[in-house]
């Protein structure tokens, strides 16, 4: 039975019998990303030599049936967004080329508390900002389902590694699909959490009211588990729930009886790819005959989430990457003329266009004489977002969803159409704007052999019931077991 | 020169916690080993997040509390963006427009004779945090500048008050008065060398000419390091916008609020370069801090645990120890320790009055001549109180309480300052008042005896005679108490 393509689960069993080793099983996933990578390019940093540092010290504890971790041995890629200690954590910027943080993630802390190994950084969009995983200052990933297209973004090489074999295991970050879109993208499972069930701290931030870090696996088990381990209250995050976290990984085969699907009328809007469309619908009777309800529901606000949310994370991003000036880390200009031209210079050289696009935009937005109109504004109709969710919740379990409306982009598609890309984010967004858990599970091909996913939304702190449906889904399909060729 | 001078205060004051206002590291107060007191947090370090500091909101309630101001039951934070180095975020967290506090007052003394008062308006107080320090070269060299953050991340309560204060001589007592009840309400050391307490004055004059009121434009003062400084600072401001106001004639809205700094040493008031972009600086509420909701439960228990203020201590001084408004304020003014010591000495000593007279004169006189504080003054009150109790209760003469007072502080060894010492003194210099006249009869008996002819020149009406026989008698009688002395003696002569 090969390593690579194995899920979390299959992985865990083996080590915990003997059968495998964490340094066996590591080496074969560092040599894919050596045989792979050159294609695909999910990754930035390849942690090679503590990798297998931390597999071996996994190895002789378990042999010394020492109690060991929930994700003993098992690599986990971590997007470059998650501060590393002595690990270089870029956000693939040239801002951040050589930031070595002096400290972890919380979430690192609690991959390395489970005793997973950190198998590498991931590629991403410049600071999360795209759709794309092309606005990285040092790479362009590739979708390993067609080389020619993206994977998705911005946690497009979290997607990319995990589908490509190169990790079972991989964390991205969400604030508007981030983790969702590329999931689809890619044909593996992704998941963001309930704003607040994970903490944020060391995450370099992008939109903090609606930045969520979650799990990518190549099953819902996968997920769940990675989400379990990295789920939990903090106190250096003020933003963290301070709510018990139930073992998804305990319940997650557990079929949900009387389970209600909804499906809002909005989200069938022109735009809708008619194959995407038919993968919902096929998704649907999928449900119905587990035994499962199919409601309609409506979400009267949903037209105005893009906006909403194009106004909302571009102020914060503008505000969030103000410390960004050259002054006391990242890049500083060589030459400068004085104090003001060093914070330009620097910000200019160091920084995309997507970034200074995003910058400039919440720059605006927040300046006197508009941020009435355009923030204050945006806020009040976010409330109403959440509102329309809170009720459609008070009648499904679960909201389904394409995870986009069109298949993978081909790479430069939309370098010239930003706002094409931004109108891509219309099933992702909400769950940011409202705060709920949205997962998104394999859910077919097009005709072209790209894959589609499915995405379920579930009320704030329902995790386990999201996955639980995810799960019943997966198992009844065969979407899960496909795998790219490369 | 008629005109009037309106001013109005921004005070930054430095909470004393010990450690910043989102994060664990320390706010000791440390220039010589820059950027040791910082994390990731403070450093503002991709990732890092702010946590409120529980104990910089409590003494910040207390503060505002204690300035009669109102105090929201909802408030939140604010980011306020503008690029500077000694900013690390890029953002300062502060308060915007829903401070935890607004609409208090302040009451001044602004007659220390009369005690007449006037209550000063406070706009507002919020919370926030402090950035660090640049320092540039200043041997023009064009050296690089350098940034401490030691210093960033320290809670700030910035105290904007009405512009109620008419002179610099009253703004002075608001800044006195103000940094008297921080101090006694121990939520800062109020230190301006360290920049604990941090002040800027917005000034302008209202002129009066043909029953009109003319109003010149606003200028606020910055760099203002001292109480005295602020005094000068604003003496000198109001006198130049005059004299600017009668040769360009400029009013009030006609330009927009300068900025000038005080420099020391010309005494003078100096235009600056204003900020770039000051004017905005794009306030949103900080998305990675919850706002704070306030329980009645908690101000309740804010306003019970409330120290009393100086104000209400100088009028319960006057009353309970029948003092003057200028003693009262003499001893209140002198801060929360000496108050302190002065009562528990009365404590002791049974006599208020008493303890007040002794510590503003006596005590204050040594301190001052000794270079001592309050603190490190040698004899604390449990003796003071102690050496007074016996000229109260008649033991001793208050000369002799005085010989003990000098006498203990003139102590080789500081350690054997006791009650017990009192005594001893006492004892060994014969210092009790004799209270047993017989044995005082016997001495007056005694020296009359001896000295036959000042007996005889006073019986000849020599009055003065009796001087050196009540001299003599006092000699031998060291505890005696000459009153007493001279009216044993002139019945003696009499018989
Ligand atoms: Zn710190």
């Amino acid at each position: 039975m090969s390593i690579i393509g194995a899920t979390t689960g299959e992985l865990l069993s083996r080590l915990e019998r003997g059968e495998l080793t964490s340094v066996e099983l590591t080496t074969a996933y560092l040599d894919r990303i050596a045989q792979q990578d050159d294609r695909v390019s999910a990754f930035l940093t390849v942690n090679t030599a503590e990798a297998l540092q931390q597999a071996a010290d996994v190895d002789r504890r378990r042999q010394a049936k020492q109690p060991v971790g929930l994700l003993a041995g098992i690599p986990v890629a971590i997007k470059d967004v998650l501060c590393t200690k002595g690990l270089k954590t870029t956000c693939a910027s040239r801002m951040l080329a050589n930031f070595i943080p002096p400290y972890d993630a919380h979430v690192i802390t609690q991959l390395r508390n489970a005793d997973a190994v950190l198998i590498g950084k991931t590629n991403m969009d410049e600071f999360a900002m795209g759709s794309t995983t092309e606005t990285s200052a040092f790479k362009i990933t590739r979708n390993p389902w067609d080389l020619d297209r993206t994977p998705g973004g911005s946690s497009g090489g979290s997607a990319a590694a995990v589908a490509a074999g190169m990790s079972p295991l991989a964390l991205g970050t969400d604030t508007g699909g981030s983790i969702r879109q590329p999931a689809g993208f890619c044909s593996v499972v992704g998941m963001k959490p309930t704003y607040g069930r994970v903490s944020r701290f060391g995450m370099v931030a992008y939109g903090s009211s609606l930045d969520q870090i979650g799990p990518f696996a190549n099953d819902v088990n996968g997920a769940a588990l990675l989400a379990q381990v990295i789920a939990g209250h903090d106190g250096r995050d003020s933003t963290s729930v301070n709510a018990p976290v139930p073992a998804y990984s305990q319940t997650v085969n557990q079929p949900l009886a009387g389970l209600r699907v909804g499906i809002a009328k909005e989200h069938f809007v022109e735009g809708l790819n008619p194959e995407v469309e038919q993968t919902l619908r096929t998704a649907l009777q999928v449900y119905k005959s587990l035994g499962a309800e199919i409601k309609e529901v409506s979400l009267p606000h949903t037209s105005y989430g893009v906006a909403v949310y194009y106004l909302i994370a571009p102020s914060e991003a503008s505000s969030n990457l103000a410390r960004y000036d050259g002054v006391h880390y990242g890049h500083r200009a060589e030459q400068f003329s004085n104090m003001i031209d060093m914070y330009a210079t620097s910000r200019g050289e160091g920084f995309g266009s997507e970034v200074k696009r995003r910058i400039m935009l919440g720059t605006y937005a927040l300046s006197a004489g508009y941020y009435d109109a355009y923030y204050l504004k945006a806020l009040k109709v976010r409330r109403l977002i959440r509102q329309d969710y809170d009720k459609a919740f008070e009648q499904i379990d679960v909201l389904a969803s394409p995870a986009s409306p069109n298949p993978p982009s081909k790479v430069g598609e939309y370098s010239a159409n930003p706002l094409a890309m931004y109108l891509e984010d219309i099933y992702t967004i909400g769950a940011n704007l409202a705060g709920l858990p949205g997962i998104s599970v394999p859910a077919g091909f097009t005709e072209a052999g790209l894959p589609v996913g499915l995405q379920l939304l579930a009320a704030p702190f329902e995790e386990e019931k999201l996955l639980r449906a995810a799960r019943m889904y997966e198992l009844a399909t065969k979407w899960q077991g496909q795998r790219a060729a490369l | 020169m008629d005109y009037t001078t309106i001013i109005g205060l921004e005070v930054h004051v430095q909470l004393q916690t010990n450690t910043k206002i989102f994060c664990g590291c320390s706010t000791k107060f440390n220039p010589d080993n820059p950027n040791v007191q910082t994390c990731p947090v403070c450093l503002g370090l991709p990732g890092s997040l702010p946590v409120m500091n529980r104990h910089a909101f409590d003494l910040a309630v207390k503060t505002a509390t204690a300035i009669n101001c109102q105090i929201a039951r909802f408030t939140k934070w604010d980011r306020k963006q503008y690029y500077y180095p000694d900013l690390p975020k890029g953002y300062q967290i502060s308060q915007y427009d829903l401070p935890f506090s607004h609409d208090g007052w302040l009451e001044i003394v602004i007659n220390k004779e009369t005690g007449e008062k006037k209550k000063i308006g406070i706009i507002r107080a919020h919370l926030e945090e402090d950035a660090g320090k640049n320092t540039h070269d200043e041997t023009g060299r064009g050296h690089d500048s350098q940034v401490d953050l030691n210093r960033a991340g320290t809670p700030l309560l910035e105290i904007v008050s009405h512009p109620d204060l008419r002179s610099a001589q009253e703004a002075k007592e608001y800044l006195e008065e103000l940094k008297l009840l921080l101090t006694y309400l121990e939520v800062s050391d109020c230190n301006m060398q360290e920049g604990s307490l941090r002040c800027d004055a917005n000034v302008n004059v209202h002129i009066h000419r043909d029953g009109q009121k003319i109003a010149t434009p606003l200028v606020e003062i910055k760099n203002l390091n001292s109480f005295r400084n602020v005094e000068l600072a604003i003496e000198f401001e109001a006198d130049r916008q005059y004299r600017q106001w009668q040769q360009d004639g400029m009013t009030f809205g006609a330009v927009l609020k300068e900025t000038r700094g005080y420099d020391a040493v010309r005494n003078i008031t100096v235009a600056q370069r204003t900020k770039e972009n000051a004017s905005d600086y794009r306030y949103f509420p900080d998305p990675d801090l919850v706002p704070v909701t306030i329980e009645e439960a908690y101000l309740q228990n804010v306003i019970d645990s409330m120290v009393e203020f100086p104000a209400a201590r100088r009028t319960r001084f006057i009353q309970q120890y029948q003092l003057s408004n200028y003693d009262a304020a003499v001893i209140i003014d002198q801060g929360v320790v000496f108050a302190n010591f002065v009562e528990h000495v009365a404590k002791i000593c049974g006599d208020g009055k008493q303890a007040c007279n002794w510590v503003t004169q006596d005590v204050l006189r040594e301190m001052n001549d000794r270079k001592l504080t309050i603190e490190g003054f040698p004899i604390q009150p449990p003796v003071l109180g102690e050496i007074l109790k016996r000229v109260n209760d008649k033991k001793i003469t208050i000369k002799s309480g005085r010989e003990i007072f000098l006498n203990l502080l003139n102590s080789e060894d500081l350690s054997t300052i006791s009650v017990a010492r009192i005594d001893q003194i006492i004892q060994e210099q014969g210092l009790s008042i004799v209270a047993d006249s017989g044995q005082l009869e016997a001495v007056i008996v005694g020296v009359l005896a001896k000295n036959a002819k000042a007996v005889a020149d006073f019986k000849g009406g020599k009055q003065s005679a009796v001087g050196s026989l009540i001299g003599q008698a006092m000699k031998e009688m060291k505890g005696a108490d000459p009153a007493t002395v001279r009216e044993l003696l002139l019945k003696k002569l009499a018989e």
